[in-house]
């Protein structure tokens, strides 16, 4: 093993562990209230992972959250920014996680039809 | 699938004794049976740390701190944390003076005044994987030595840093290592020395248990930097875990070449092997640990010449401790200015101490050299349990003493102890509340001491000896005010004429508690009492027949039949039947029964005194 054989099983190694130092870019928060989950969040929360998995974005953190009182727009998904306020998202199914994890998480614009709420 | 979830389930072993391994299996059962398998990703530990709350676990990313888990909190937590995101508040550590519930495991009181450098990753990553050992910088400090330092600049970082040796005599590491590279010799050896004998100190095999690489490359770097190509780890096969630990890291790391031949291709070769002891205190000491790999009867023998001159197999050799190893890694990485801007003037970096006896928490931690006694059981140690009140800490174990409550803020540093009269030794600290008695506890380590000498010099295996059959005079309330004196000289001579360290400071804590606690000594000679109420024959247990009831609780449980008395009838103890078990006590319902004072205690001794004057 060289020196740099080493850095590069680090740069890999790292991103296994990256929840344990609560570090993060981008935070999402699915609801997963009793109504949430009724109204599919669990699926909403694995398209999320599996897609954040596939694009390598291991800067961006997935977790779970209780109601937020927004049961009509059930599930709901926040995605909060360092620095750039939350952007609050309903009717979050799978294909608008995926659509989500594309344009606002890798491109930094918003998905304007489904937002609910801004919070700078 | 993404994790988003990090479960990490202690692993260490008051841990697993309590029972972690099947909180770990129903977790994984449950994980399963709700498909949650793929995205939450659950790590077996080394210590965490507070052992007294175990089984403990942290949910990463938001932190929480569970403590006391079973099977039955398993699906609630699932189903409301893990699920649905709400914390299950029943078993988050809740902070014992407010009943307060903490939600994250950094604003734990007991974490909070802590600084974790050896035991950083003890507890935070899985002890059997390499990878996630790299991930936070592992083996980059090996591979910035071999491949940037020359041994002399490790040396001087070393020096530079002030760190002193983690296993009781606190000797520099930097100058060690330079006397091991200066001593001549084609063949050099490095041991890692994990014997850990102190009662109470377990510092070292949560190391082992919980970060083995860390250990591995220090060794590594120390071998480095003399010159040796082989290393020893002396580990008691009583720590069957902390072994098997180690033994995998040392498969993985020579499997990724971080052992071995030629390693980061620069030309320095260097693998360990694991010797296995029997668990005699005295192989701890660094020339009967030798003996011992050496396939000898584990002696200490007489230095010089040190093992840094003339060690394993006649070989200039470098012994260090677990913790003293385990921290140069995080020397080499950060800095000696780093390492050396913590702790004081002359004790420099965090100390790991195992906090064990009266205190509410009891467990492994780590805080910076300097810090006082006070912050160490009250902050950190959560005070004493049952509203007693504090009486000492005995540091250091069978080497060291007693510091009573008037130094409470004494900053906890090589010096300030070592002029107390109590060392730092390995870090054991044994907190001791009102209802401890000093002069038995003083027996106990003497009695330790003589079961452990090895039996090579008369100092150690006479004197000790007798030190102990005076103790036990002065508990039975048979003592003399001469026989003080006479400890005292003998605690002196011995100490300036035993061989090895073991005879040189066992008198220890018969001469603190003498210098803090006379009185309970002179209460024990003058008027064959026990203020404590702890030396069984000094004290009597008797029935306070205006508080008897006469349930027959008390009667019924007595393994002596010692209780007489008929049903709704008072009952009473005969003393002279009576073994001062304490089993009565703890059954009266209406606490009817107390330890008696002086006056019935004479009444026995005088019985026990006739008979011997019969026989
Ligand atoms: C009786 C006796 C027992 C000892 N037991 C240990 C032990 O269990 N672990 C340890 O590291 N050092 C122990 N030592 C100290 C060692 O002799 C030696 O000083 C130490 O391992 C050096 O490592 P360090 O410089 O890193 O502290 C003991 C010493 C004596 C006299």
């Amino acid at each position: 093993m060289k020196l740099e054989d080493l850095k590069k099983i680090r740069e890999k190694a790292e991103k296994d562990i990256v929840l344990r130092d609560g570090k993060s870019r981008i935070k999402v928060t699915v609801g997963m209230g009793t109504s949430g989950i009724a109204a599919g969040a669990r699926e909403t929360l694995k398209a999320f992972l599996e897609e954040i998995e596939k694009r390598g974005l291991h800067d961006v953190l997935v977790t779970q959250a209780g109601e937020k009182g927004l049961s009509s727009h059930e599930p709901v998904v926040t995605v909060s920014e360092e620095g750039k306020g939350q952007v609050v998202y309903g009717n979050v199914t799978r294909d608008v996680a995926v659509k989500i994890v594309a344009e606002h998480l890798v491109n930094g614009s918003p998905v304007s039809a489904n937002i609910i709420e801004v919070n700078k | 699938m993404k994790k988003r979830l990090d479960v990490l389930i202690c692993g260490g072993g008051a841990c697993l004794s309590s029972h972690s391994q099947d909180v770990k299996n129903k977790f994984i059962e449950v994980l399963k049976a709700k498909g949650l398998t793929d995205e939450i990703n659950l790590v077996e530990t080394g210590c965490m740390g507070p052992c007294e709350m175990g089984p403990v676990m942290v949910v990463y990313p938001d932190g929480s701190f569970y403590v006391q888990l079973t099977e039955n909190d398993v699906e609630p937590i699932v189903e409301e944390h893990f699920l649905k995101g709400r914390p299950y508040q029943k078993k988050l550590w809740a902070a014992p003076e407010a009943r307060k519930i903490v939600e994250e495991k950094r604003q734990v009181p007991f974490f909070e005044k802590q600084q974790k450098v050896v035991l950083a990753l003890c507890g935070k990553i899985d002890p059997e994987s390499v990878d996630e050992y790299i991930a936070n910088r592992g083996y980059e400090a090996l591979g910035k030595v071999v491949t940037e330092m020359t041994p002399e600049a490790v040396i001087e970082e070393m020096l530079k840093s002030g760190q002193r040796g983690r296993g009781g005599a606190g000797f520099p590491t930097g100058l060690k290592w330079k006397f091991g590279k200066a001593s001549e010799g084609k063949q050099k050896y490095i041991v890692c020395n994990a014997d850990e004998g102190d009662p109470g100190a377990f510092m070292d095999r949560a190391v082992l248990e919980g970060d083995p690489h860390s250990v591995i490359e220090g060794m590594a770097i120390a071998a480095y930097s003399i010159g040796a190509d082989k290393g020893f780890v002396y580990c008691r096969a009583e720590y069957p875990l902390a072994i098997k630990r180690l033994e995998a890291a040392l498969k993985q790391a020579r499997a990724m070449g971080l052992l071995g031949k030629n390693i980061f291709e620069s030309g320095f070769s260097f693998d360990i092997e694991v010797r296995m002891g029997a668990g005699a205190f005295v192989c701890g000491e660094e020339t009967a640990l030798m003996a011992s790999i050496e396939g000898k009867r584990g002696q200490p023998r007489p230095k010089p010449p040190f093992p840094a001159q003339k060690g394993l197999w006649g070989h200039p050799t470098v012994i260090n401790n677990v913790e003293t190893l385990a921290a140069i890694r995080h020397i080499i990485l950060n800095g000696a200015d780093w390492y050396a801007s913590i702790g004081t003037e002359k004790s420099k970096g965090t100390k790991v101490f195992a906090l064990s006896g009266k205190v509410v928490n009891t467990g492994l931690v780590e805080v910076p050299m300097g810090i006082t006694l006070r912050e160490l059981l009250y902050d950190i140690g959560g005070g004493i349990p049952n509203g007693k009140k504090f009486k000492a800490v005995q540091t250091g174990g069978p080497s060291g003493g007693c510091i009573p409550a008037a130094h409470m803020d004494t900053p906890l540093d090589y010096e300030s102890l070592t002029k107390l009269g109590a060392i730092m030794g390995s870090g054991g600290v044994i907190v001791l509340d009102e209802d401890t008695c000093m002069v038995n506890v003083a027996k106990f380590f003497l009695e330790f001491s003589v079961e452990e000498s090895c039996g090579q010099c008369a100092p150690c295996r006479i004197g000790l000896k007798q030190m102990h059959d005076l103790l036990e005079k002065i508990c039975e309330g048979k003592g003399k005010m001469e026989d003080l004196d006479l400890l005292e000289s003998l605690a002196h001579t011995i100490k300036a004429t035993s061989l090895c360290g073991l005879g040189q400071t066992a008198p220890n804590p018969v001469l603190s508690t003498m210098k803090y606690f006379r009185d309970e000594y002179e209460a024990h000679i003058k008027e064959q009492r026990c203020p404590a109420g702890v030396c069984k024959d000094l004290i009597s247990y008797v029935v306070d027949e205006s508080k008897c009831i006469g349930c027959t609780a008390c009667a019924r449980t007595c393994p002596v039949s010692a209780i007489s008395g008929a049903p709704k009838q008072k009952h009473r103890i005969d003393p002279s039947i009576c073994t001062r078990c304490g089993s009565c006590i703890v059954k009266c319902p209406v606490k009817a029964i107390y330890i008696g004072p002086g006056a019935v205690k004479r009444e026995v001794e005088s019985k026990k005194l006739h008979l011997e004057k019969t026989l």
